[in-house]
């Protein structure tokens, strides 16, 4: 009786978490349809799976250009990231002082501003520098990816400054006897200790620089650049009533997710919550 | 020597990240307060007129920010509502020792990873076109017809994707929270006899109470910042109904091209957020001190 009461439960949960993914059964049934069948049952299984509206969502979202720019920009943006908060974070955790402080706080203190409030003045400021150096900070790739690492630098350096706190000071000293650079100690003695929070944030910044839609939209012009968000807001725009083309679109924007999420699942749920914990 | 060695090393770690975080992050939020004082189209032939505090005054007799404010309001207290009941419960139920836990937990929380924009043009599908068969064909037509279309069930359907998006996040701060509940606790009540329900009040919720405070405020500000979804779920729409705070200041810049009003507007909402974030901080150092 009470084994049958256990498996109750299981089922039941079972059914609970696929409802929750109902919205995107629909997607991807509905993505195989022709118009016609689409809206003579939404949620029927496709009669046939012809990739016929994959091909045509491809063209028109430009497809590969797209997912090109957006792994550019998301896997530069993250190693830069990844590098350079670090090698800051270790600096100000290991030289106590006033000005370490200074800026460990000013990093800290501006994760509470919103995007919302710089974006305007940042456009601005962007535009004048292009203009006085001739830097292309808006409008090219390499622009937006400056501005991800500047966003992105405070929750970093925050992340790895905690775990540097946990490192015992001694191997680092062992290292400096034995003549080693900064340089040397940092990438040879303390970058391999940091690799379980490395892992988180490289996560949260994967997952947060990969779905960014605002500023891209702002510093992006050309359509050749655009990254996936953005070719997804732009294709929605011209094809809204096609829908059975816009659930293809809409699934070959998610199957770089579900593989991101497939092959590293653990570490993912695992960074994600070290990330909101601190 | 050595002294001036050490300074050069400091300097090569930090400043370059520095110098990027201050272009991009400090400059820009001190010029945008410069901004809110002044009247100004964002064309840079044309003159920046100084109007003081004028911008921050009419901000009070806009019925269209003060009803986009009442909205955000209403949207964040459901969203925080939602997201942390939906949350804490998957949580709970994934915590329990099922063996279709891992399945649950891995699907609930897949929503998280696919971002805002996309999340509401999926739901956009589900609630004006899937919802709309639904109501032909069962005659529910109360319930399922176009959400959409409704300017208080525009909201909910917000509400809806937006607890879609964040109960599997919220749920990962919560399985923390009752992963530390030392398990021989939940035992010897279990041995004395507490009930499900008993268990979960008397001594699951109390010794969860430092998630709970997490989880509320990392939703009450997820909530208000909200602007991909509402983007590509409503637009703002129908009618201005569910243009909330962010979609708001975004439309009065570059929409209606008040950047210096709309940049004042940009202020306030910092403000709040870094009020209730402080809050935050605040409680949650109090109850540590307690603690101890």
């Amino acid at each position: 009786m009470k084994r049958a009461g256990k498996i109750s439960q299981e089922v039941l949960l079972f059914i609970v978490a696929l409802l929750f993914l109902s919205p995107i059964y629909i997607i991807i049934v509905n993505s195989f349809k022709d118009r016609q069948s689409l809206y003579e049952n939404v949620l029927a299984f496709p009669d046939s799976f012809s990739l016929e509206y994959y091909a045509q969502a491809m063209e028109k979202m430009n497809f590969m250009s797209a997912l090109g720019n957006s792994l550019y920009i998301t896997i530069i943006s993250v190693i830069i990231i990844v590098i350079l908060s670090s090698m800051t974070a270790w600096m100000l955790a290991r030289n106590d002082n006033i000005l370490s402080r200074i800026i460990f706080m000013g990093f800290i203190a501006t994760m509470l501003i919103p995007f919302q409030t710089i974006m305007m003045p940042l456009i601005q400021l962007m535009n004048n520098i292009m203009g006085a150096t001739g830097i292309p900070m808006l409008n090219s790739r390499e622009g937006l990816i400056f501005m991800h690492v500047g966003f992105n630098s405070a929750i970093s350096v925050f992340l790895y400054h905690g775990f540097v706190k946990s490192i015992p000071i001694s191997l680092e000293e062992a290292a400096t006897i034995d003549g080693a650079s900064k340089f040397g100690i940092f990438w040879r003695v303390i970058f391999p200790i940091l690799k379980p929070i490395t892992v988180t944030v490289l996560i949260i910044n994967v997952i947060s620089i990969w779905n960014d839609y605002l500023l891209p939209s702002l510093v992006l012009r050309d359509t050749a650049l655009r990254t996936i968000p953005l070719s997804t807001f732009y294709f929605f725009g011209e094809f809204t009533i096609q829908w059975n083309l816009a659930m293809a679109g809409l699934m070959l924007t998610i199957i770089p997710i579900v593989i991101f999420y497939a092959s590293a699942q653990r570490h993912i749920i695992e960074g994600i919550g070290e990330g909101a914990v601190k | 020597m050595a002294k001036r060695k050490n300074w050069g090393w400091y300097a090569l770690f930090v400043v370059p990240l520095l110098v990027i975080f201050v272009t991009v992050v400090i400059v820009p939020f001190i010029i945008g307060i410069f901004y809110s004082f002044f009247e100004w189209d964002g064309i840079r032939s044309n003159p920046m007129m100084p109007v003081g505090i004028e911008n921050y005054i009419q901000l009070f007799s806009d019925s269209r920010f003060l009803d986009s404010a009442w909205i955000t309001i209403k949207f964040t207290v459901l969203a925080v509502i939602a997201v942390n009941v939906v949350g804490l419960t998957f949580a709970l139920l994934v915590t329990s020792k099922l063996r279709t836990a891992n399945i649950a937990r891995t699907f609930v929380f897949m929503p998280y990873l696919i971002g805002g924009l996309l999340l509401g043009y999926i739901w956009k599908f589900v609630f004006s076109d899937v919802f709309v068969m639904i109501g032909e064909w069962t005659g529910l037509d109360t319930i399922f017809f176009n959400w959409l279309m409704h300017p208080d069930y525009a909201l909910y359907a917000l509400v809806i994707v937006f607890t879609w998006q964040m109960a599997g996040y919220i749920m990962i701060i919560y399985i923390a929270g009752i992963q530390s509940i030392p398990g021989e606790v939940i035992e010897a009540a279990k041995i004395d006899g507490a009930s499900l329900w008993q268990r979960n009040r008397r001594i699951i919720f109390p010794l969860l109470m430092p998630s709970f405070t997490i989880s509320l405020f990392l939703t009450l500000s997820l909530g208000f910042k909200i602007y991909d979804t509402n983007l590509s779920l409503t637009g703002g729409g129908p009618a201005n109904a569910t243009e909330l705070f962010a979609m708001n200041i975004y439309n009065e810049i570059f929409g209606y091209a008040n950047y210096g009003y709309g940049q004042a507007k940009a202020v306030i909402f910092f403000i709040i957020i870094a009020v209730i974030s402080l809050t935050q901080v605040y409680i949650t150092k109090k109850r540590e001190v307690e603690m101890q």
